[in-house]
């Protein structure tokens, strides 16, 4: 079974077409790499797996576990297992980030008739995430990503990851504003994360990331298809000739 | 397929407390001259000098006009369509103990999870708040008083006002209308004139009153005015806890809610005064709902602090302002307010806070939340006479707009009479976003609950000044209000 197939996706954004016919497929336990120059649609593939309002599936179909996604909600799509790494965090003022997290992993038991977890397990369980992070326990009692820097708020999705433990693991730009220590730190945890079972489809403009996280796929993304594809070494190739020569 | 903000607003809402209990009533024909001011004073067996003071209030009105002022729009009221007084007949001896109160009622208040059986309160059983005190008021009368043997021990007074006027007629003659006057405003005289029921309460020197007091309003029947009157006195040292809840049927036609509540804080006392106010809005049309123009005002002696809390999600028009006095040197007021208007409610609420002692302090913290087609507006005055030195006060007005159709205003008025004063006043306006809306709904949680979970968070400076109990209470009540919101 394949965790994620996307068929011939065509997606519009405001009648603007930005992703054209674009196939992926992730099986279990596969880190795929989307690389491409800005523009490329790139962060449109993330948000439109997510189910983001505001994009139009013109043609073509998503799959998750052979199950059709493109009608579900984006808390449906959540539920069916599909996890996105923000670029841009929003704040929620007055949440806490811990209040936010039991909401999500209630959520996230109920739709799927599983029991809600213990709340003394649950905070053991996140403050041993914090830790493995880096973050201070006192980051969880604050509101989510309010007055959090650039790194914590990374930091923060990659928590969230790690406690939602999600099939499917979409990571926009992660590695974007992170200085070298913190994106060692955001590298372990995804790689902690990583296992046979799940897939991961990381977003980046920089070859840099992926000397962390070690993809077993390349794709290079432009002008919203795929237009090569390969192993690790293309991403190394990509690092000394630019997109250029495959646009 | 997915959610905007805008396409979950505007869908109607349940309101629970919608219902109406088929009891037998005497209810006056509509209507407002000087014989009802008369007939309401007589029903009461009230003493000649408050029959004046009726009438006088009366004369008042008569001569003053309705405020223009606030930022609420609705054809003029016609006072001569109102039922001035009803009464369940059942109840039509007064105040009853329990075991005498018309099943129809009870049945009426278990349906509102509010316990009148102190029994049942005090196990723990139906939605018990088991150390609270209720006063009951049932569209003009008051139908039962709970815990008064137990307050009694304290010395603590708490029973409706008609009632006091008989046992406590002093204190009443003093204080009633020393914080409000008749004259005060429209509404005030026209509640000084006809005022019907509401609570009493006086705690003693130096009594930390032992329960919360609570007083439980719910209008009943059609085309009739509530016009409750509270009166507390905290006497020196003293320290009481009050709420306020208030419900009423789902009617097409508006009714009027025009309270006047006064509180009196002596030498190094302590009220603490929640409202959670739940009215009936309207539809999601803007058919129906009430009217809550109130008056709520305190005054506080030397070293003595009152602190008003609301919670105001019902009602088609709020016209609402709980103020401080602080005569008192070293005083302190304060006001924490969640305001919500949806559909098409319109709020105009805020506080007045009147420095004239020295080294007065107050807080002023306003959340605003408008969804739907609502307009919801802050409208506060800070005042520092020349009297006040060293007075500061901390104003923070915030509001939270749901949707595109609503409106959020802010009126901040300050008035600084001395140079050693300090007035700070903060605002912000801020919407629930798509992209935080998106970011929880990526989370697994449904756009309902993350919506009330946005706005909960959004509130929480003032759900912390709540009574525990309620706290919960009023949280929950934001989410069956955001219910028409959210779908």
């Amino acid at each position: 079974m394949t965790l994620l197939e996307v068929k011939d996706l065509s997606v519009s954004v405001a009648d603007n077409a930005i992703l054209k016919g674009l196939n992926l497929v992730v099986n279990p336990g596969e880190v795929h790499a989307i690389m491409g120059p800005n523009g490329s649609g790139k962060s449109t593939l993330a948000n439109v797996l997510a189910g983001k309002p505001d994009y139009q599936v013109t043609s073509g179909s998503i799959w998750l576990n052979d199950s059709n996604i493109e009608d579900l909600e984006p808390h449906e799509r959540a539920h069916a297992g599909i996890f996105l790494a923000f670029q841009y965090p929003v704040e929620v003022p007055g949440v806490s980030n811990m209040e936010f997290l039991k909401a999500s992993l209630d959520c996230l038991a109920k739709a799927r008739d599983e029991p809600q977890p213990n709340a003394g397990a649950f905070l053991k369980r996140v403050r041993k995430i914090a830790q493995t992070l880096d973050l201070n326990p006192e980051f969880l009692k604050r509101g989510v990503n309010e007055g959090f820097s650039g790194g914590e708020k990374k930091r923060n999705e990659i928590l969230q990851l790690l406690l939602l433990e999600p099939q499917l693991a979409v990571l926009d730009e992660t590695d974007s504003g992170l200085d070298i220590d913190a994106l060692q730190v955001v590298a372990q945890g995804v790689n902690s994360y990583r296992n046979e079972n799940n897939g991961v489809v990381l977003i980046t403009h920089y070859q840099r990331l992926l000397e962390y996280i070690v993809p077993d796929y390349v794709h290079v993304l432009a002008d919203g298809k795929i237009v090569q594809s390969g192993d690790k070494g293309l991403a190394q190739e990509l690092e000394k000739k630019g997109y250029a020569w495959l646009t | 397929m997915s959610h905007s903000v805008n396409e979950l607003v505007g869908r109607n809402a349940d309101y629970a407390a919608g219902f109406v209990t088929h009891t037998e009533a005497e209810t006056l024909a509509p209507g407002l001259d000087e014989s009802v001011v008369r007939f309401i004073s007589a029903k009461k067996n009230e003493p000649a000098w408050l029959t004046q003071w009726r009438l006088q209030s009366f004369e008042y009105w008569q001569s003053m006009q309705a405020p223009k002022w606030a930022h609420v729009q609705f054809p003029p009221l016609k006072f001569d369509d109102i039922s001035y007084y009803s009464a369940p007949k059942s109840q039509a001896d007064g105040p009853k103990s329990l075991d005498e109160v018309d099943p129809e009622l009870l049945r009426t208040y278990e349906k509102l999870g509010i316990p009148l059986h102190e029994q049942e309160a005090l196990a723990g059983v139906v939605n018990a708040k088991p150390n609270v005190a209720i006063d009951v008021v049932f569209d003009s009368v008051s139908i039962t008083t709970t815990f008064k043997a137990k307050l009694a021990e304290a010395g603590v007074i708490f029973c409706p006002i008609s009632e006091a006027v008989h046992s406590h007629g002093d204190l009443i003659k003093r204080y009633l209308g020393s914080v409000v006057p008749q004259r005060d405003n429209f509404y005030a005289a026209l509640n000084s004139a006809v005022f019907s029921d509401g609570s009493f309460v006086y705690i003693p020197k130096g009594v930390r009153c032992p329960m919360e007091l609570s007083t439980y309003f719910r209008i009943n029947e059609r085309n009739t005015g509530q016009f409750e009157r509270t009166l507390i006195i905290a006497d020196e040292g003293s320290h009481v806890s009050y709420l306020e809840g208030c419900t009423a049927p789902m009617r097409d036609e508006n009714q009027l809610h025009a309270a006047v509540v006064e509180l009196i804080a002596m030498d190094d006392a302590e009220i603490k005064y929640s409202t959670v106010q739940n009215w009936y809005p309207g539809d999601v049309n803007g058919k129906g709902g009430i009217y809550n123009f109130v008056t709520k005002r305190g005054i506080c002696k030397h070293r003595a602090k009152i602190s008003w809390t609301q919670v105001e999600t019902g009602s088609a028009i709020t016209w609402k302002y709980p103020s401080v006095v602080l005569r008192g040197d070293d005083s302190v007021g304060e006001f924490y307010s969640v305001a919500l208007t949806n559909n098409l409610q319109q709020a105009d609420t805020g506080t007045k806070m009147i420095h004239l002692g020295k080294n007065t302090k107050s807080t002023i913290i306003s959340k605003g939340i408008s969804t739907g087609r609502s307009q919801n507006t802050y409208r506060g005055l800070v005042r520092m006479s020349p009297t006040a030195t060293n007075a500061r006060n901390f104003t923070q007005c915030d509001s939270l707009l749901i949707g595109d159709s609503c409106g959020a205003h802010t009126f901040p008025y300050i008035e600084n009479g001395n140079s050693t004063s300090i007035v700070e006043h903060e605002a912000s306006t801020s919407k629930v976003s798509d992209d935080q809306l998106f970011a929880c709904q990526q989370r697994g949680i449904d756009p309902e609950k993350a919506v009330s979970m946005i706005v909960n968070g959004f509130c929480k400076d003032v759900f912390r000044e709540l009574p525990m109990e309620f706290a919960v209470e009023a949280g929950k009540l934001l989410e069956v209000s955001l219910e028409g919101a959210v779908g």
